[in-house]
Formats: C-alpha cells, sequence, structure tokens
C-alpha cells in the first residue's frame, strides 16, 4: 500500500440524487493522512453528499472513495472512521447520558450484546478527560451548553479510536473559546497522526489550522494547501461569483 | 372505607375468567410499555397504528385456514411493514402517506374478507379486543408472541436504543442498521399480536405509544423511562379490567383511558417537564 492510499482518495465520484438532478459530477480529491483539510463550498454545493459518500451512506453513480485503501463499507467494519454530526441532526431530549452516547462510540468493537469491557469503560473514561467533559458524564445530553455537545460527540469519536475523523459544521453555534479549544484538541489529533476532514462555512478560521483545503460546487474547484488554494478568487469562483467582501458580510449577518 | 376498597379488588377474584383476564392484561401491559419506550423515542407510532390494521386480513385468514391467529396476523402485520418499506422506496412519497395508503388497504382488505369468507370469528372482537372471554389456546399465542418479544428486545436492547437515537452512528460504525430497523418492526409486530385480544386492533396503538410518551416526560435516563412505563402501563391494565368488570364496560376501552389520565396527570405535573413547573419556572430558576 502506497502513501497515497492512505487518508481518504475519492475518484471519479458521480452522485445523483433521487430527482435525476447531478448533486457531485466527476469528484477527484484526496485528503492526505495526517492532516487537516477543510471542505469548503456553498450550501447546495455538495458537501453533504460528498460527506455521506465517503462515509458510505450513499452509494455512488459513478467512480470510487477509499479510507486508508479500503471501500467505506470495509473502513466501516474496521472502525476507520468516526463521524461528528452537525448539531440539528441530534436529537438533544433523547434520554441518554453523555457517558451513553460516548459509549456508543465503542459498539463497534463489543459482541452482539453490546456489553462494555473495562477497556471500553477506561476509553470512555479517557475520552471524556481529553475533551474536559468527565464531570458532566452523567448529565442528559440535552443540558449541556452548545460548545460541550461538539465536545460530547467528538470524544465519542475518540473512543472510537477512528484514525479518520470527519466533522459536520462543527463550528456552528460554538462560542470563540469554545472554538479555539476544539482547533487545539483537532490539531493535537493531527500530530498525532489522525486524519481530519472538516466542512466548513467559518473562512476566517481555516487558515489558522487547516493544513490543506478542498473547494467544491458539485464537483471540486480547487485543492491543495492552504496557502495557495485559499485564494479570493478561488472563493468567488466556488460561491458563484460573488465578490469575498460580500460573502463574509452574509456570513456576519 | 378500606374494606370497601378491599372487596372491590378481592370480590371478583373468585371468578377464574377475570383472574385470568387479569394476570393476561398485566402481561400484555408489560410487553406494550417495553416497546412503548422505543416508539416513543423513534417516532413510530403512525408505524404501530398501521401494523395493527394490517393484521385484520391475516387473523381472518388464519381463522378461515384453521391456523393460529397469531401466524397470520403476524405475517400481514409484518408484511405491511415491508410493503411501506418498499413503496417508499420505489416512489417519492413521504412516510406518512404511505404509511396511510397501506395500511388502510390491508384493513380495508380484511373488513372485505371478514364478510365474505363464513367463519364464526366475530369482527368486533378484533377490533374492541375481548380478554374478558380469552380462550385457553389464545393466551398460549400471546405468551409465546408477548416473551418472544421480550427476549429479543432483551438481548437487541443496546442496538435498539442506538438506532432509535443515531442510526447513522451505527451505519457509521459498521453496524448492520437495516438489520435494526427489521427486528424494531417485528418486536413491533410481535407485540401487537400479544395485545391483539386484549386491547382490540383500534386501541392498541395506545398501549404503544402511551405508556412510553408518559415516562418520556418524567424522566430524562432510558432506564428510568423503561420502569416508569412498565409501572404506568401494570397499573392501567390491571385496574381497567377490574374497572371494566365492575362498571361493566370495554376492557380495553378502561385500560386505554386509565393511560390517558396518568398522561394528562403527568403532562401537567411532571416535576420537570410539566405544565405547572413550566408556567412557575422563573428565569433565575436556571442559573447555575
Amino acid at each position: 500500500m502506497t502513501t497515497q492510499s492512505l487518508g481518504i482518495t475519492v475518484d471519479h465520484l458521480s452522485v445523483a440524487y433521487s430527482n435525476a438532478r447531478l448533486a457531485l459530477y466527476n469528484v477527484n480529491c484526496i485528503v492526505q493522512p495526517g492532516s487537516i483539510t477543510a471542505l469548503v463550498g456553498p450550501n447546495g454545493g455538495g458537501k453533504s453528499t460528498l460527506f455521506k459518500s465517503i462515509m458510505g451512506f450513499l452509494k455512488p453513480g459513478q467512480g470510487r472513495v477509499h479510507i486508508s485503501g479500503y471501500s467505506p463499507q470495509m473502513a466501516q467494519k474496521r472502525q476507520l472512521m468516526a463521524y461528528v454530526p452537525q448539531a440539528d441532526e441530534v436529537d438533544w431530549d433523547f434520554p441518554v447520558s453523555v457517558y451513553d452516547v460516548v459509549m456508543m462510540g465503542r459498539y463497534g468493537y463489543m459482541n452482539l450484546l453490546r456489553i462494555p469491557s473495562a477497556t471500553d469503560k477506561r476509553l470512555v473514561m479517557e475520552s471524556l478527560e481529553r475533551v474536559g467533559l468527565s464531570e458532566f458524564c452523567r448529565r442528559q445530553i440535552g443540558e449541556l451548553s452548545g460548545g460541550q455537545k461538539k465536545r460530547a460527540f467528538l470524544a465519542r469519536a475518540l473512543a472510537q479510536q477512528g484514525k479518520v475523523i470527519l466533522l459536520d459544521e462543527p463550528f456552528t453555534g460554538v462560542d470563540i473559546k469554545t472554538e479555539k479549544r476544539m482547533i487545539d484538541l483537532l490539531m493535537q489529533l493531527r500530530d498525532e497522526g489522525h486524519t481530519i476532514l472538516v466542512s466548513t462555512h467559518d473562512l476566517p478560521s481555516i487558515a489558522t489550522f487547516c493544513d490543506r483545503v478542498v473547494l467544491i460546487n458539485q464537483t471540486v474547484l480547487a485543492s491543495g494547501s492552504t496557502e495557495d488554494t485559499l485564494t479570493e478568487e478561488n472563493l468567488v469562483m466556488t460561491f458563484g461569483g460573488l465578490p469575498a467582501a460580500s460573502l463574509s458580510q452574509q456570513r456576519a449577518a | 372505607m378500606m374494606e370497601a376498597i378491599a372487596a372491590w379488588l378481592i370480590e371478583p377474584l373468585q371468578y377464574g375468567f377475570l383472574v385470568k383476564a387479569l394476570w393476561v392484561s398485566a402481561f400484555v401491559g408489560l410487553v406494550c410499555a417495553v416497546l412503548s419506550c422505543y416508539i416513543t423515542l423513534k417516532g413510530w407510532s403512525l408505524m404501530g397504528d398501521a401494523v395493527s390494521h394490517a393484521v385484520v386480513p391475516g387473523v381472518v385468514v388464519a381463522y378461515a385456514l384453521g391456523l393460529p391467529f397469531a401466524v397470520g396476523a403476524f405475517l400481514f402485520g409484518f408484511g405491511a411493514t415491508v410493503a411501506i418499506g418498499y413503496v417508499k422506496a420505489k416512489t417519492r412519497l413521504k412516510e406518512d402517506a404511505v404509511i396511510g395508503v397501506v395500511f388502510t388497504g390491508f384493513f380495508a382488505f380484511g373488513i372485505v374478507l371478514s364478510t365474505k369468507i363464513p367463519s364464526n370469528i366475530d369482527l368486533f372482537h378484533i377490533l374492541f379486543g375481548n380478554v374478558l372471554g380469552i380462550s385457553q389456546q389464545d393466551i398460549v399465542q400471546t405468551l409465546i408472541a408477548g416473551i418472544t418479544t421480550l427476549v429479543i428486545i432483551l438481548v437487541r436492547r443496546r442496538d435498539l436504543l442506538l438506532f432509535c437515537f443515531d442510526p447513522n452512528h451505527a451505519k457509521a460504525i459498521g453496524l448492520n442498521v437495516q438489520m435494526m430497523y427489521y427486528t424494531l418492526l417485528l418486536v413491533l409486530a410481535l407485540t401487537i399480536v400479544t395485545a391483539l385480544q386484549t386491547a382490540g386492533i383500534i386501541l392498541v396503538v395506545a398501549m404503544l405509544v402511551t405508556p412510553g410518551a408518559t415516562a418520556y416526560l418524567l424522566s430524562d435516563r432510558f432506564d428510568h423511562m423503561l420502569m416508569i412505563s412498565v409501572a404506568v402501563s401494570l397499573l392501567s391494565c390491571v385496574f381497567g379490567t377490574y374497572m371494566s368488570y365492575h362498571l361493566d364496560v370495554s376492557t380495553g376501552g378502561s385500560i386505554v383511558v386509565l393511560m390517558t389520565v396518568l398522561f394528562v396527570l403527568a403532562m401537567v405535573f411532571a416535576p420537570k417537564y410539566g405544565m405547572v413547573v413550566q408556567r412557575r419556572r422563573q428565569p433565575s430558576d436556571l442559573l447555575e
């Protein structure tokens, strides 16, 4: 296996919606192992479709996705990928505690009865410790603040010990302090060898922690190092001709 | 006063049919209560309603062929859920429309059959239940379906909860979500078969939703929710059966009326999510 096949490779991927409209057309990109890569594009530009294809939730019409050289289905079975969902995908009134949620990260390692072993319990506590939620572990998930909620799901990803972590809009509704704290943690994880893909709208913060950027609108318009890729010209192209200045205004609104 | 209550409770126990009705409905209440927690959390009450109506043709066919009613009911109930999944995958319709079309279709077919196929089944008993007149053979079927349900839920309880909470994560960690989906549908169909004789088709959905919904208003932890749900359901089933004997009213109806009363009490007086507390709560109470 070459180093090229580690990380995530997306090869000539096309996906159609059920109404026969193309969501993604001929997407080619590489998420380098041990990097933090930002996935940037307009709403409806296919970011979440690409996420779902990488996670193996969608069958591609054409093309392939590999995670560390494995198909998404094999990668799922091998616990290679962890997914941190958007806040609005979660039912915060559900009667589970923070500890229960993080323990769900371990289910793939357990037998059919899902009875946690000592190792499972230890890893859950360590993951909670790492995101700073140990003292809140008995709380029902809805009783956490916005930032704590994000960290709880990040702890679940840590407990799962996936090499590849996908985060969908992790900074929406999070204050600056929490964002900083999560970024620090993501950078630590990268330095430990995790591959991290973040879909985000938060353009200013990208340069502070992302090594690479993939710009997407139906297809990949540009990708490469943050410095080379996150240019005004590329952003204008990606967001459909809107000047970057109006973009930042739009975000502030 | 105490004597009157004791008499109210003890006097009916001299009748074998009532003792039988009491423990059968308590057992049915237990099974329904456990499942209702999952159904409430998954938002599947309409699915429960659908399955319960869809069993009618199965019951009629089973009687006509001399098979146990539970077999026919189960096959048609589970078959309806498969049909719903199929139609949803093949059309652009939303799930509630698909459920509405499929279950009423099954139900209507059952009514047509029951009026055409000569048999000694009483449509009224299928629709409204008849636990006071339950036969030995029907008790055996109820027990088999109910115990199977409880065992499946007990063994798969963590996966079912994960499925209700976050099916995407279940997929991402390589678990078989399709199987979880069908497991929950399977226990739903089995529970409805279990409850058929007690509550009847029309009211079974109440037993599948109300205890779980009541418990949800009273608890933030799943194991507490489960215990409260079982307590609410057992209480309603036992006292509902007594009420139906003393007042000479429908058993299924009494049980569901009691459940609904308990639900309303929880809705108004629940310590954290009740209307009284919500109204009195000041913003300053929420400061930590």
